[in-house]
């Protein structure tokens, strides 16, 4: 349990951690929390030459209201997260998301960029972001953009940042009628299913994550819901590749995909 | 006088723990010390076409790079117990090299050790060994491994038996008897393989002084001087008396730092070819590879009862994996450590069991937390909660039926069983009755009804063990096969100013032998606990022991100290008679002082002490000192027994269980201390309701272990466990002066079918019957669909 030999910087501000990331190209690999990263260093399995450390620049880590969003900086823990009072009035599932995601150790030092830059597809966030039409906001060398969720997850540890980019903070709608449900992996406590659910009006949105490679929004769920109600959960995996593995094969996790998507429609 | 025993003092050896304080062996910091890191291999099985360490040897800071083809090669670890096939033919018993040199039988077996200044460039090195291998089919399930044409884990026997063997009576009598039967109740399962997950991970330290010709191991054992037979008379061939074993705290074990591992014996070789000492510290990757598994036993049984519900007969046969080779105690855990379990707390006049006994392209197992009695135990009460579903009966009534009838062995006689053991005294029906009372039994059952109309499931299942602790009498495990005799060592040590040193070959690795020893020797010594210190894991100091393991420390280590204790004593009296003028046979011991009968003349036992060791005025012809020590071989084992009661709620939806609640009454005999007894039954109940929830180690079609770390191998934490609600009946042992029958395996032997038959119990009107363990939500969602 012990890493490969790699070089620690210390970024004091995105600038200059865009800087070193273009500088060391492929071999360079953000560092904040480090709770997915370093456990796959100590494997052995990821062997970055060069870590940058964003945790300590300064203004990532606020949680503010700009008119109707919540804007989370990206080095907030899902421990911040939880303990927020402005995300538990104005973007309560995403509290309840943070407050699914590991332990008490794990919230307080893994951050809510780091999951999704990491895009592990049993991670919580993905559903919540999905679902509210969260706006990822990434700096890179060419400048700031912003990326929707929908065009955010691309697969399995894949998202649509570039080589030069990190993710600067999260920008959510205000939303104070969703949820999070969630079926946790008994050894990993990582989502086998997880689903966020806002309702606007008679219409939902549905974020699905654990269930497929890619996170993704369950459209078909979406369309019949107004027809059908929380039966509509029955097309919770339409069109999806469902994945299988030791805890749960495609059919029970497809069961449990429709079972959690109507939990969070009656929710 | 205050006095300790029975009373629940809190553990003196914990402070060090909790400050951090604590001696682990990768704790220790020798000058001159090296690191090593282990090359492994990813096959199951595979031929070694080439190991190349050029690289790695010319790393700067690498020590040595040794493979199997130097001269440790020659080496290997032995087995400490003999299984012979039913049919006369001996054991098979291959040689478990310390590295492999032509052939990979496990994921994880190692193939090279680099010795490098520290850890990270020992690991760093260790990734420059470039080994060539051709992959080979691998069989990891004991009953495939028995299938003609099966991948062949050692080449010299084609059907990858190590034994194939039996127990109980007749086979032929027990199949009439099983035809004639009013009903036959039928299983077939697997009780599936589990990791131990000792908190410290094994980590040794071998060092080698040129100058007194002397090597000393600080080895995480739970058994210091078997460590130092096995090593010395059977793995190196060095003498005994040139080799000192230090272990000072181990965290953790559950069975898994019993055997002697292929790294102690390499380090210990290394350390003298390169004249610097050597550490490694397992990591959790590598504890999940390579240390010794529990269970992994395919169970076939069929037990007969007549129209009463009397058991009248039961036949079982078990292919149990041994591993790749056999671990030190390995044969006797699926044999007669289990099958003489095999007649449970029920009169069954009938039993046979038959276990073919393989080899396995896995890691290997060795007793784990009960060794066999938890897989007996398993079978018996799975059995008799699927046989009263079946015959309409309550499982508690059916159990009430075939009870063996109380008895103290005392005024009363053992038991003697069908399966070679004299069980010593026992009251199943009271534990039962009082675990049910615990309960709440009938109210449940009423609770459950109406839930169930709610569509609610709630199950109930309870569980009526028995197992045989404090291994054993030497003469009765030799003729089972054991190479070695199971006896106990207790040194007293009386210093001159009546403080005392007791020196136990028992070995804590958690258990807190340092408190419980010390109540009862400052009880029966009449001193305080703070003037008794408990001293043990260093070979160099305590002259010899067995260690720690089936719940054996305080009947068997116990007993050997009081045996010394009786010895002290009995001295002491000789000087104290001397010095109050007096005969031996008029004064009484009590409250640390010697007094005449009937006067108030009296010497104190720190008096006593000072005048043994300054004998100016002294007893003709006696040696001075107050110095005993002691052998016990106790003359039967320790029957503990008990009954575990689960309370489960099913979600219909996901199938995930729920432990609502979890009732334990046991009976161990006489309780030193309650609150070590309730720590040791709430850990083993933690263990058994992992294993029949949780945990589960997978190895794929190829033999790689899917399950290698805590991602993908499930523990039980706090917030899967109830409070667990605990009382215990008191059926002293009659054949140990402490009266005391072990406590560190119940837990784990009881709780593990009372989870299951609840689980089961739960979905019973869905025309479930049994559910294969681990019972996850998908297991159980699956029977529920079925």
């Amino acid at each position: 349990m012990i890493p490969a030999k790699f070089d620690y910087i210390k970024a004091s501000s995105v600038q200059e951690a865009i800087g070193l990331l273009d500088e060391h190209g492929f071999d360079a690999k953000i560092v904040s929390g480090g709770h997915s990263l370093i456990p796959a260093m100590k494997l052995r399995l990821s062997r970055p030459e060069v870590l940058i450390d964003i945790s300590g620049i300064s203004g990532m880590n606020t949680i503010t209201e700009e008119g109707n969003e919540i804007v989370i900086g990206a080095s907030c823990t899902h421990a911040d997260i939880v303990k927020s009072d402005l995300v538990n009035a104005k973007l309560n599932m995403l509290a309840q998301t943070a407050k699914c995601i590991g332990d008490i150790q794990v919230r307080n030092r893994g951050t809510i960029g780091g999951s999704l830059a990491h895009a592990d597809p049993s991670a919580d966030y993905p559903a919540t972001v999905l679902a509210c039409d969260a706006t990822i906001v990434v700096e890179g060398k060419e400048g700031s953009r912003s990326i929707a969720a929908t065009d955010f997850f691309l697969g399995i540890f894949t998202t649509a940042l570039a080589e030069d980019e990190l993710i600067t903070a999260i920008r959510f709608p205000k939303v104070t009628t969703g949820n999070y449900q969630k079926f946790f992996q008994s050894a990993s406590r990582f989502a086998v299913v997880g689903v966020a659910v806002v309702k606007e009006g008679d219409a939902v949105k549905v974020g699905v994550t654990g269930v497929s490679d890619t996170p993704y929004r369950a459209t078909a769920v979406e369309n019949a819901y107004a027809a059908e109600g929380s039966k509509a959960a029955e097309h919770a995996t339409d069109g999806v590749e469902v994945m299988s593995d030791h805890f749960a094969d495609e059919e029970y996790r497809t069961h449990l995909a429709k079972v959690f998507v109507k939990k969070a429609l009656e929710a | 006088m205050e006095t300790f025993i029975g009373k629940s003092i809190k553990r003196r050896e914990d402070d060090r723990f909790l400050k951090g304080a604590g001696r682990y062996t990768d704790d220790i910091k020798l000058k001159g010390m090296t690191h090593s890191a282990f090359v492994r291999s990813p096959y199951a099985h595979a031929n070694i076409i080439s190991i190349d360490v050029s690289e790695a040897q010319n790393m700067e800071g690498v020590v040595a790079v040794f493979t199997g083809n130097d001269a440790c090669g020659a080496f290997g670890v032995p087995c400490g117990w003999q299984v012979d096939f039913k049919n006369g033919e001996t054991m098979r018993e291959p040689l478990h090299p310390l590295l492999a040199k032509d052939v990979i039988r496990h994921v994880g077996e190692a193939v090279a050790i680099v010795i490098a200044e520290t850890q990270e460039l020992a690991r760093d090195a260790a990734e420059l060994v470039k080994v060539k291998y051709k992959g080979l089919p691998a069989v990891t399930d004991p009953k495939k491994a028995m299938e003609a044409g099966a991948p062949k884990v050692h080449d010299q026997w084609p059907d990858n038996a190590a034994f194939d063997w039996c127990i109980g009576n007749d086979r032929a009598a027990v199949e009439a008897a099983l035809a004639n039967a009013h009903h036959v109740t039928e299983m077939e399962y697997k009780n599936h393989r589990v990791a131990p997950n000792a908190i410290e991970p094994r980590s040794y330290i071998a060092s080698y002084d040129v100058n007194v010709d002397k090597y000393t191991l600080y080895t995480s054992t739970q058994n210091p001087h078997l460590i130092r037979l096995l090593l010395c008379a059977f793995a190196l061939g060095i003498p005994e008396h040139k080799v000192r074993i230090v272990s000072y705290d181990v965290g953790g074990g559950f069975g898994s730092k019993i055997y002697h591992y292929t790294e102690e014996a390499l380090l210990t070789w290394a350390s003298k070819e390169i004249g610097r000492p050597i550490k490694w510290t397992s990591d959790r990757s590598e504890a999940f590879l390579t240390d010794a598994h529990g269970r992994d036993h395919v169970v076939h049984s069929k037990m007969g009862f007549d129209k009463e519900g009397k058991i009248v007969a039961h036949l079982t046969d078990e292919y149990c994996a041994l591993g790749a080779y056999l671990s030190t105690f390995a044969p006797a855990v699926p044999t007669y450590l289990h099958g003489t379990l095999f007649q449970g707390v029920y009169t069954t006049p009938l039993i046979h069991l038959n276990v073919v006994a393989p080899f396995t392209h896995t890691v290997a197992v060795d007793a784990y937390r009960g060794a066999g009695r938890p897989e007996a135990t398993y079978l018996l009460e799975r059995m008799l909660s699927k046989a009263a579903k079946e015959m309409n009966m309550d499982p508690a009534e059916l159990r009430f039926k075939n009870f063996i009838p109380p008895f103290d062995g005392v005024t009363q006689p053992g038991f003697q069983t069908q399966v070679a053991l004299q069980y010593d005294s026992g009251n199943y029906e009271g534990v039962l009755k009082r675990g049910l009372e615990m309960l709440g039994y009938e109210d449940f059952r009423k609770e459950q009804a109406e839930a169930r109309k709610n569509g609610k499931l709630l199950g109930v299942g309870i569980s009526t063990y028995i197992e045989g602790c404090g291994i054993a009498p030497s003469a009765v495990v030799g003729a089972l096969g054991a190479r070695a005799g199971l006896y106990e060592v207790g040194h007293v040590r009386v210093q001159p100013t009546g403080k005392v040193s007791v020196f136990t070959g028992a070995h804590s690795h958690g258990q807190g032998h340092e408190t419980v020893f010390a109540q009862f020797v400052a009880d029966k010594l009449g001193i305080a606990m703070d003037d008794v210190d408990i001293v043990h894991g260093d070979t160099d100091q305590v002259a010899f022991g067995m260690g720690t393991y089936g719940s054996r420390s305080l009947s068997v280590g116990g007993s050997a100290i009081i045996k010394s204790i009786d010895k002290i004593l009995e001295k002491g009296a000789k000087i104290a008679a001397h010095k109050l003028e007096a005969a031996e046979e008029d004064l009484v011991y009590a409250e640390g002082k010697w007094t005449v009968k009937g006067t108030d003349k009296s010497i104190s036992f720190g008096d006593v002490s000072l005048t043994a060791y300054v004998p100016h005025d002294y007893p003709e012809g006696l040696e001075p000192g107050l110095d005993f020590s002691s052998f016990y071989d106790p003359s039967n084992f320790t029957y503990p027994f008990g009954t575990h009661i689960a309370v489960v709620e099913v979600c219909a939806d996901t199938g995930k269980v729920t432990l609502q609640r979890f009732v334990a009454c046991d009976d161990v005999g006489n309780v030193m201390n309650p609150m070590i007894v309730d720590g040791q039954i709430h850990g083993g109940v933690v263990q058994g309701v992992g294993q029949a929830l949780l945990e589960e180690v997978v190895y794929d079609d190829e033999g790689q272990m899917i399950t290698g770390s805590y991602m993908d191998y499930a523990m039980p934490r706090a917030d899967d466990i109830p409070m667990i609600e605990t009382d215990r009946t008191v059926t002293p042992c009659p054949h140990n002066p402490l009266g005391v029958k072990g406590a560190g395996e119940a837990g784990a032997i009881g709780s593990t079918p009372a989870v299951v038959n609840a689980v089961v119990d739960a979905l019973a009107h869905l025309g479930v019957t049994d559910i294969q363990m681990p019972v996850t939500p998908q297991r159980v969602w699956k029977a529920m669909q079925n």
